[in-house]
């Protein structure tokens, strides 16, 4: 056999038409026009795999789980229990006891104020975040400070939106009871140095979560080689459902936490004397799950997994490239965030074209951004900026769209100006 | 539906140069207005003598509609009795929110605001400088206006 020749078929590039024919709703037209999905930071689109799995769960699988005895609900269950087990895999951690079904981010992150913050902290404790979080990992923090009499402390940022890592490291003392920060910004695209950030924070005995919502789509994540204590991420922003996502928990604090929903599925039992919780991670999950959603996660992790995301983050990267490149040339065009180590996005403003007009224009061309503060309002204020124009892209996004998005950016301030 | 229908001359041109745009020093009653979903902000002064507006300022950063609708409020309200005030944000409600109503002849170069309502997200842009007005005239400036 000729060795030479063959290319490993994890380092092919991707094969972008083919993989856009398996998303539906890529074929939509908008206004008369092709669409140009490029709002991948607020919501992905979803594969057919995925659809495909959440419907055929809904006709021949569904039923409660952890509940029958009777056959559907053991199918069920398997589907549940199996999905949890890709999203163990996906982000090796050493147990599915420490993969926690939620709905989403915001709630992952709530979950671990109200359980694990809100029970360890006393007045005049702090809490690190940093300048560019989004307000789900800003509000839960400060819902726990009231509670408790903590306070948040804030690790600032670059005017190219990097963290500044030496003042983070400045800010641990004696009373930092947690870190909490961003795997990558949605409002600028920096990828955060968590490595470095969890490493620092652990020397001095702090845990850390880390909000991975942007990151999981084009980041690999392992959780024990980040040393993480909480990772928290989405569904919905991975190609699968909303309403479905994960808290990954170190398994020791998570045993130690209190439940923080109390309902079916998270007891083992229940008398008016007292009632026994079940094991992890069930103790964390309150009544019946998204299970349809839990199904489609795991096909989207599939579908993810099966791209890779060594490739997925080599086009986008290109994407990104090509997407700077394009809107730099564009008069009177600034780029905010400009980390050396950034995801595929592009925030921008633009003299004399408010982003409210941009986005409604640029609709108009079939063109789907985010336009607005991207629920990380401390940013704009640091930028001082009300609102950014943000392309978000995805390994399904093609070079014509970015040029179709950088024509229509130039077509508004012929207009506007 | 075009963007120029959104985006008429007369809302480009308002836009690029806004009318009395500026502050007036009190006793002119003043109020804030904002639209949380894309940060604008804007400041309206409103003098009134004898329950007419005598004059009226607006400053602020928003969008090109909302900038343009309150340079074309500005405009059409002076000289007005609160009343005749009142009456005219109604037809310009309607103007901006009901598909089928013909445009009122009466409502001027405001009549170039009928395309916003094919853009259902941008209705709260045109609308936001009629309610901030609305405050000033009542005085109650004590609390910002808001638009969600």
């Amino acid at each position: 056999m000729n060795t030479a020749v063959s290319v490993p078929t994890d380092r092919l590039p991707l094969d972008v038409e083919r993989i856009r024919a398996d998303f539906p709703i890529l074929s939509t037209k908008v206004h008369g026009k092709p669409l140009a999905y490029l709002d991948n930071g607020a919501s992905s689109q979803r594969p057919r795999a995925v659809l495909d799995a959440e419907r055929y769960y809904a006709e021949h699988l569904h039923a409660n789980v952890h509940r029958g005895v009777h056959h559907l609900s053991q199918v069920a269950t398997d589907a549940y229990e199996g999905a949890r087990e890709k999203v163990r895999h996906f982000l090796n951690a050493r147990s599915t006891k420490e993969i926690v079904f939620v709905r989403g981010t915001t709630e992952a992150i709530n979950l671990v104020a109200q359980s694990f913050a809100v029970p360890n902290l006393k007045a005049g404790d702090e809490i690190i975040v940093s300048r560019l979080e989004h307000h789900a990992n800003i509000v839960p923090w400060q819902l726990a400070c009231e509670r408790t009499g903590a306070k948040l402390v804030v690790a600032p940022i670059s005017q190219a939106g990097e963290l500044e890592i030496e003042a983070y490291a400045a800010l641990f003392s004696a009373r930092t009871r947690l870190v909490a920060l961003s795997h990558v910004s949605n409002a600028l695209g920096s990828v955060l140095p968590v490595r470095e950030c969890i490493d620092i924070a652990h020397r001095h005995g702090v845990p850390v979560l880390i909000d991975g919502a942007q990151a999981v789509p084009h980041i690999p994540v392992d959780v024990q080689a980040l040393g993480c204590d909480f990772y928290a991420f989405s569904g919905h922003k991975l190609y699968g459902p909303t309403g479905i996502g994960i808290l990954y928990a170190r398994e020791a604090l998570l045993a130690a936490m209190p439940p923080w929903q109390g309902g079916g599925d998270m007891i083992l039992s229940v008398s008016f004397e007292g009632t026994t919780y079940n094991e992890l991670p069930f103790r964390f999950e309150a009544g019946t799950p998204n299970i349809a959603g839990a199904v489609g996660l795991g096909a989207a992790i599939d579908y993810v997994t099966s791209l890779g995301l060594p490739r997925i983050a080599a086009w986008e990267h290109e994407l990104l490239l090509h997407a700077t490149e394009e809107l730099s040339a564009i008069d009177g065009l600034r780029i905010v965030g400009t980390a050396a180590d950034k995801a595929s996005l592009v925030s921008f403003v633009v003299d004399g074209v408010h982003p409210h007009d941009l986005g409604t224009i640029l609709d108009q061309e079939g063109i789907a951004i985010r336009t607005g503060h991207h629920c990380a309002m401390p940013v704009m204020d640091f930028f001082g900026l009300p609102a950014t124009a943000r392309a978000s892209f995805s390994f399904y996004n093609t070079r014509d769209e970015i040029s179709r998005l950088a024509a229509a950016v130039v077509d508004a301030c012929r207009l506007l100006r | 539906m075009e963007i120029r229908d959104l985006y008429r001359d007369v809302i480009l041109d308002h836009n690029r140069n806004p009318r009395n745009f500026g502050v007036l020093a009190p006793p002119a009653r003043r109020a804030t207005g904002h639209n949380p979903l894309c940060g604008d902000r804007l400041e309206v002064y409103v003098t009134v003598a004898d329950d007419r507006v005598t004059d009226l300022r607006f400053e602020g950063k928003g969008c090109a509609i909302s900038v343009a609708s309150a340079s074309l409020m500005t405009e059409a309200v002076r000289g007005k009795s609160t009343a005749e005030v009142e009456a005219l944000y109604t037809r310009v409600h309607a103007l901006l929110t009901e598909q089928e109503a013909p445009t009122d002849p009466s409502l001027g170069k405001l009549a170039a605001l009928s395309g916003v309502r094919e853009f259902p997200a941008r209705v709260k842009c045109a609308s936001l400088c009629w309610h901030t007005l609305n405050a000033a005239l009542a005085s109650d400036a004590t609390k910002p206006i808001t638009t969600e």
